[in-house]
C-alpha cells in the first residue's frame, strides 16, 4: 500500500528525518512510535505532501508520489489527521465533514448525506449541527477522524488521535479505528498511548532522532533494548533487566 | 441549488424593482443607482473576501479596469457599449486571475495579500493617470448619445433596473456559491487552509476561481459606473475610495453572506445621505459617519447587520419560548 524509501528531510542544518524507510501493508494497522521530537509528525508531512522530501521517495500503490501536491495525494486516497486539531471553527460539525465528502461527491445532497453517515459512525451523531468550535477535545479528535474518513481514503494517517483523551474515551474510540480497518482502509498511526498501540497495531516502527531504530510486532518492539534506551536513556535497558532478575 | 434557495432573492429584487414607480425624483434615483453600483462592487469583493477570507485592499484594480475598458473601447475603438461592457467584465476577470496567480502562487495571504492588492491598484492608477491612451489626468469622456443601443437612457429608472438586475444576478451567483462544492471548498480555505489541503482541496485553484469571479463582478460595477456618469479618470476608477467601499459594505452588512454587501451598501449610503441632509454642507461628514459605523460594527456586530438580526431573532425566540421548570 504505502512504502517510504530512505526518506530524509533537512531543515537547514537540522536533519528531522534521516533515511527512514517503512511499509504499511494493505488492510493493516501500522504503528509509528518514538520519543518526542523524533520526527514522527515530520515523516507524516512528507507522506501527505505538506513538506517535500530532501532525499528518498514515497510510493503509494506502487506509484512514486514524491512530487505530487497534497491535494493530489488526497485524491489518490491518502488522508491525514492533525495532531493539533484543525477544525473549520466557523462551520458546523456536519459542514466540516462535508468538505471531506466533497472530494468524491460533487453534489451537495450527496456530500451532506455522506457527511452525516460518517459523522454518526465516529460517534458525532448528536453534535452534527453544533458549531465545530463548541466541541470538546474528544469531539474535535473525532471530527478530525470523521473529516479524513469522509474523503473515502485507502490509507489513513492518524497523528495522535488519542492524545488528550481520558481512558474511557480511548476505550470508546479503539473499536471505531478497528472497524475502519475492517472495512479495508489501511492505517498508519502515530501514537503514544501504548494500550492502543498494543491493541491495534500488527506492525510497529520506532523512530528516534529521525531514524527508524526498530520494527516488528508491538510486543517484540517494546522489549527491544535500543527502543527502551531511546525512551529512557543509555543503560536503561540493562538496569531494567537487572531489576527484573532481582525481583 | 434548488428553486427554494433563490425565492428570497427574487422577492427582494421584485420589491426593489417597484421603487422607481413610486419615486421619480432624479436625486433619489441617482442615489439609488450609485448605491447599487457600490453594492455590486462589494458583492464582487465579498466572493473573495467574505467567502474566501482573502482580504483585498485593492478592488479598485478591478473596478477601474472595468470602467476604463467600457469607456476606452467605445471612445477609442468605437465598439458598441454593450459589447464593451461584456469585455470590461472579462478584463476584470483576467486582471483578477493575474493578480491571484502572482500572489497566491507565491503563498501570499493575510496582510501581505492585502498590501499586494493595494499596490496593484495603485500601480494601475498611476499608469492610467500618465498614459495618453487613457486620456491621462484629464480622463475619458463618453459622448452623450442617448439611445438604448448605446447603453444610455432617457430615464434614470432604466439604469436603475439594469443595475438591479445585475445585483440580482450576482445574488443568485453568490447563493449558488454558498450551496456548491466550490463554495464549501472556498469557505474551508478561509477557515483553515492546511486542513482544506489535507482534505483534497486544490487551494490554489479555488482561490484563483474566487478572485477571477470577484474581479469580473467588481469590473462589471466599474463598467456600469462609467456608463452611468459617462466620465472616468484615474482617481475615480482606480482610487482607494472604491477599494474602501468594496470592503466596508460587506463588513457592515455581513461578511460571507449572500445579502450582506447589498444590505451594507444600502445602510451605509442611506445613513451617509441622511447625515449629509442633516449636517448640511460640512464636507466629509458622511465619511466620518462611515468611520464611526465601522468601529461600532467591528466592536458590537462582528457578523454585520445580518448577523446582528439573526442574533436578535434567536434571543427573541428563546425569551418567547415557554419555560418548563
Amino acid at each position: 500500500m504505502l512504502e517510504v524509501q530512505n526518506a530524509t528531510k533537512r531543515f537547514g542544518g537540522l536533519v528531522a528525518v534521516n533515511q527512514a524507510s517503512l511499509k504499511a501493508a494493505i488492510g493493516s494497522i501500522t504503528g509509528l512510535i518514538g520519543p518526542n521530537g523524533a520526527g514522527k509528525t515530520t515523516l507524516f508531512t512528507l507522506i501527505s505532501g505538506f513538506e517535500s522530501l530532501t532525499e528518498g521517495r514515497v510510493l503509494f500503490q506502487g506509484q512514486d508520489i514524491s512530487h505530487d501536491e497534497t491535494h493530489i495525494r488526497a485524491r489518490r486516497g491518502i488522508a491525514r489527521t492533525f495532531q493539533i486539531v484543525q477544525p473549520f471553527a466557523g462551520l458546523s460539525v456536519i459542514e466540516n465533514i462535508a468538505v471531506g465528502a466533497y472530494l468524491h461527491h460533487a453534489k451537495r445532497s450527496d456530500a451532506m448525506a455522506r457527511a452525516e453517515e460518517v459523522g454518526r459512525r465516529v460517534g458525532l451523531g448528536p453534535e452534527l449541527d453544533k458549531s465545530a468550535s463548541s466541541l470538546t477535545v474528544a469531539g474535535r479528535k473525532r471530527l478530525e477522524l470523521a473529516r479524513a474518513l469522509a474523503t473515502e481514503p485507502k490509507l489513513l494517517l492518524l497523528d495522535e488521535v488519542l492524545a488528550g483523551l481520558n481512558p474511557s474515551e480511548i476505550r470508546d474510540i479503539i473499536p471505531v479505528i478497528r472497524a475502519i480497518r475492517d472495512e479495508g482502509v489501511s492505517i498508519l498511526m502515530i501514537e503514544h498511548v501504548m494500550q492502543a498501540v498494543m491493541n491495534l497495531c500488527e506492525q510497529v516502527y520506532v523512530l528516534a532522532h529521525g531514524r527508524i531504530i526498530a520494527e516488528g510486532p508491538p510486543a517484540e518492539v517494546c522489549d527491544d533494548a535500543t527502543v527502551i534506551e531511546a525512551y529512557l536513556g543509555t543503560g536503561a535497558a540493562e538496569r531494567l533487566k537487572r531489576e527484573k532478575v532481582h525481583a | 441549488m434548488t428553486f427554494r434557495d433563490i425565492v428570497p432573492i427574487i422577492a427582494v429584487i421584485a420589491l426593489l424593482a417597484f421603487v422607481p414607480v413610486f419615486v421619480t425624483a432624479n436625486t433619489v434615483l441617482n442615489f439609488l443607482v450609485f448605491t447599487l453600483i457600490i453594492a455590486l462592487t462589494a458583492q464582487g469583493w465579498n466572493i473573495l473576501g467574505g467567502f474566501g477570507g482573502q482580504f483585498s485592499f485593492g478592488h479598485a484594480a478591478f473596478f477601474g479596469t472595468g470602467a476604463y475598458a467600457a469607456a476606452l473601447l467605445q471612445v477609442r475603438l468605437g465598439i458598441n457599449p454593450w459589447i464593451a461592457f461584456a469585455i470590461g467584465a472579462m478584463a476584470g476577470a483576467a486582471v483578477g486571475w493575474m493578480i491571484g496567480y502572482l500572489s497566491f502562487r507565491s503563498g501570499l495571504r493575510g496582510s501581505y495579500f492585502a498590501l499586494v492588492t493595494l499596490a496593484f491598484a495603485e500601480v494601475l492608477r498611476i499608469l492610467a493617470n500618465a498614459a495618453t491612451f487613457t486620456g491621462g489626468a484629464a480622463g475619458v469622456l463618453i459622448k452623450l448619445h442617448v439611445r438604448p443601443e448605446n447603453f444610455q437612457f432617457e430615464s434614470r429608472s432604466a439604469f436603475f433596473w439594469i443595475a438591479l438586475a445585475l445585483v440580482g444576478a450576482v445574488l443568485v451567483l453568490t447563493r449558488w456559491i454558498e450551496r456548491s462544492r466550490f463554495g464549501a471548498q472556498l469557505v474551508a480555505v478561509r477557515e483553515n487552509e492546511a486542513a482544506a489541503k489535507a482534505l483534497g482541496v486544490d487551494t490554489l485553484r479555488v482561490k484563483l476561481g474566487a478572485i477571477t469571479l470577484s474581479g469580473a463582478v467588481t469590473a462589471a460595477a466599474g463598467c456600469l459606473y462609467a456608463q452611468y456618469f459617462l466620465y472616468v479618470d484615474a482617481n475615480i476608477a482606480y482610487g482607494t475610495w472604491i477599494s474602501v467601499e468594496a470592503i466596508l459594505a460587506p463588513i457592515i452588512g455581513g461578511l460571507g453572506t449572500v445579502f450582506g454587501p447589498l444590505v451594507g451598501a444600502v445602510a451605509l449610503h442611506g445613513l451617509g445621505e441622511v447625515t449629509k441632509l442633516a449636517a448640511g454642507s460640512v464636507p466629509g461628514i458622511d465619511l466620518m459617519v462611515f468611520g464611526v459605523l465601522l468601529v461600532v460594527a467591528v466592536g458590537f456586530a462582528p457578523d454585520g447587520i445580518l448577523g446582528l438580526l439573526r442574533r436578535l431573532r434567536r434571543s427573541a425566540q428563546l425569551s418567547g419560548a415557554p419555560r418548563h421548570a
